[in-house]
């Protein structure tokens, strides 16, 4: 009797098609992980906060002051929303976290600026959340010289350049807009396959257990390597369903670039995909229940998301956390994405990628077709 | 006679229970075996040893002339196994099902083969129902088919009419008939008797250990039992009377009738003709029912195995030096 057998492979794979149709809640969980995802890390998560809550207290009331808020309104960072009556009813504003800023212009603000005295404006931020000031702050450094640029007249254009008027602390040097969307939505593709294939794999095997189904299934002539590739052929499809979701978002939400290949990436994201539906099939090898599975397929999905670099940058993490972060397939197939979309990374570049997701496939179906029992024992 | 099954000492352990202990069966090609035993006495165990899904711990044999321990796949390619809990895919259309298991045995115009598996079933019409919709005597009609798609040459059935109607199962059991005058062999497990009473022969087990095997008549003889059968007024009373008395091993209901049964004659005929002399109620010796000699075999099984289990135990408690 052959040890495999062609036509009993395409059985299972017939027969996980059919339900897999039929189970609403997976179908439910293909296309709306990555919707969520996507919408989740593409706008809600942003780490480029806007529109934060300003006060400013301006006692000089001239032109220059009223163009520095007019400039700072049309950033987008800061929402300007009231002129404080007094220098305590602003910091109670900020105490309470009901502004993000206070900003506050001099009395002679505008005759100094005028004499060439370089007046000091003290913008007060609540600086709870790092994060969230920083961007706002490297934005009006930048925004506060270019205003003055304009508006001092003629004779003063020699106060141009040089220092600023006003020194700010500054946490991002380049880009000011800092679109993280370029980043996060080519990850967002791995981590959303990392997700939805290990843990629709991981039930595959203990649903059969639990439904009673396996008892028959064992006592036909099928194979274990047909049980276990028979499962993994029909989620490719909804791997690449997905990575096609991720990536029309990419276009028409984001804008993201795809400089390199998409025939490239779409080639190379197979092996990805059949590295996470073998973890999950082991998985379902492994666990006594689907509840179990679910567990474990979240201990994998974890570390991928924290290790592998989409979180965050690889190199900042330390050396042991590298290490285990250069196992998961996550962490390569991230360097590839972001290689061949935003670098334009073709075959050659992307090769030392590749290997190390292959190796972890072949170990982990290899515990795979151990554990998978061809008895009820 | 061409055996399909013939093992010996076949012993299956779970955790240190002794779940199937030292079983020999022999089944004839076109025999329909039935298989008895209480609950949890290791009948489903058994069968799954037979077809390869539970490894013996014990024993050795061949079925379809293959060596149980060694060529499982082979085996079963040729054998139908019905588990007693349904375990077709619910999710799955009756041909669906169908066609699942005669792609997975390769089954030669697997097209043909499952719509006459329909057309025999009467579901026809219904093939696009889910499985999952089907009643419970229906689920097990579909079951019925789909292990005998592939044309299997021996037959397992682990309680195929549990839940089933009397009209269902004496179809069901007619066409188990025909299939045995074709030539396939039939292992059957059951828990009613007029099922037992329709196999060519009988095996009844407990605690994992054969205790009677044969025809019907054969097994009935053997065990060697004297019944009464007691009618009238006010049973009830009468029955807690009957068990105070020497000599009765079991007294049981049967409808409106006591079943006082005995192996030892002599003394409970004696205690009763006196307790029933000049009463208002009927006693007559009956030949004892299939039911009144498991009822008997499964008491002494109790008995033989509590004292094993004691012994066992106070063997334990033997002083330490
Ligand atoms: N996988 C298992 N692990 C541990 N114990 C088991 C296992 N399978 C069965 N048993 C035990 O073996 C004993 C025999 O079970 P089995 O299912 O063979 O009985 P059965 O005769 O089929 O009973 P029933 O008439 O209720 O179907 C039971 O006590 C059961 O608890
Ligand atoms: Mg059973």
């Amino acid at each position: 009797m052959s040890w495999f057998s062609p036509g009993r492979l395409r059985a299972v794979v017939l027969k996980e098609f059919v339900q897999m149709r039929r189970d609403r809640a997976t179908f439910a969980m293909i296309v709306g992980i990555p919707v969520v995802q996507l919408l989740l890390f593409g706008y809600a998560i942003n780490s480029d906060p806007r529109h934060l809550p300003t006060v400013v207290l301006d006692a000089d009331g001239g032109p220059y002051a009223r163009a520095i808020v007019q400039a700072m309104r049309r950033s987008g960072y800061f929402e300007v929303r009231d002129h404080a009556p007094s220098e305590a009813a602003a910091r109670e504003l900020l105490q309470l976290g009901r502004a993000q800023f206070v900003l506050n212009i001099p009395v002679d603000f505008s005759r100094r600026l005028l004499r060439g005295e370089r007046p000091a404006v003290l913008l007060e931020a609540d600086a709870t959340d790092p994060a969230a000031t920083g961007p706002a702050l490297a934005a009006l450094s930048l925004l506060m010289a270019g205003v003055l640029d304009r508006d001092l007249p003629g004779p003063l254009a020699e106060l141009h350049g040089g220092a600023g008027p006003v020194e700010l602390l500054v946490h991002r040097h380049f880009n000011p807009e800092n679109i993280t969307q370029y980043n996060t939505v080519p990850g967002l593709m791995g981590v959303v396959l990392t997700m939805t294939m290990v843990i629709i794999t991981a039930l595959a095997i203990t649903r059969e257990r639990e439904r009673g189904t396996m008892e028959n299934l064992l006592a036909t002539p099928v194979r274990p390597l047909e049980v276990l590739t028979g499962k993994i052929l029909p989620y490719i499809a909804v791997g690449y369903l997905q990575i096609s979701l991720v990536l029309g978002a990419a276009r028409l939400l984001f804008d993201v670039p795809m400089e390199g290949s998409l025939a490239l990436l779409y080639a190379v994201a197979l092996l990805f995909i059949v590295a996470n539906l073998s973890v999950g099939i082991t998985f379902s090898t492994l666990a006594k229940n689907q509840l179990q599975a679910v567990q474990m397929a979240f201990f994998f999905f974890l570390p991928s998301l924290l290790l592998s670099g989409f979180m965050f940058p690889f190199r900042g993490m330390p050396g042991w956390a590298q290490a285990v972060g250069g196992c998961l397939p996550l962490t390569h197939f991230l360097r590839i994405a972001r290689g061949v979309l935003l670098k334009g990374a073709g075959f050659a570049d992307i090769a030392p990628e590749l290997w190390p997701i292959a190796l972890f496939m072949a170990a982990v179906m290899a515990v795979a077709l151990k554990r998978y029992r061809r008895t009820l024992d | 006679m061409d055996l399909v099954i013939d093992v010996q000492g076949i012993t299956k352990r779970f955790g240190g229970k002794t779940v199937v202990n030292g079983l020999d069966m022999q089944v004839g090609r076109g025999e329909i075996h039935g298989f008895l035993g209480p609950n949890g006495s290791g009948k489903t165990t058994f069968i799954r040893m037979l077809c390869g899904l539970l490894t013996p711990d014990a024993g050795s044999g061949a079925c379809l002339g293959l060596d149980v321990l060694r060529q499982q796949a082979a085996i079963r390619l040729q054998v139908g196994y019905m588990t007693q809990r349904f375990s077709l895919y619910e999710d799955l259309s009756i041909r669906e099902n169908l066609d699942f298991v005669a792609r997975l045995y390769a089954v030669p115009d697997r097209r043909a083969a499952v719509a006459e598996s329909l057309e025999r079933l009467g579901l026809a019409g219904r093939s696009r129902q889910l499985a999952g919709q089907l009643s419970g005597g229906w689920k097990q009609r579909l079951a019925l088919a789909a292990c005998l798609i592939h044309r299997p040459k021996l037959l397992l059935l682990d309680e195929p009419t549990a839940g089933v109607d009397p009209k269902a199962r004496r179809e069901f059991w007619d066409e188990i008939h025909q299939l045995a005058a074709g030539g396939l062999t039939v292992l059957v497990t059951t828990h009613y008797m007029d099922e037992a009473e329709r196999c060519h022969r009988i095996a009844y087990i407990a605690y994992g250990s054969l205790l009677a095997r044969g025809t019907v008549p054969e097994v009935i003889a053997r065990a060697g039992l004297a019944t009464w059968e007691i009618g009238g007024p006010d049973l009830p009373r009468t029955a807690a009377r009957l068990r105070a008395l020497p000599g009765l091993e079991q007294v049981v209901a049967f409808g409106g009738t006591l079943h006082v049964s005995t192996r030892d004659r002599a003394r409970a005929q004696a205690s009763l003709a006196e307790a029933f002399r000049g009463g208002a109620q009927r006693c007559a010796e009956i030949t004892p029912g299939l039911e009144d000699v498991f009822i008997s075999l499964m008491g002494a099984a109790r008995d033989n195995f509590e004292r094993g289990a004691a012994a066992s135990e106070t063997r334990e408690e033997a002083p330490r030096p």
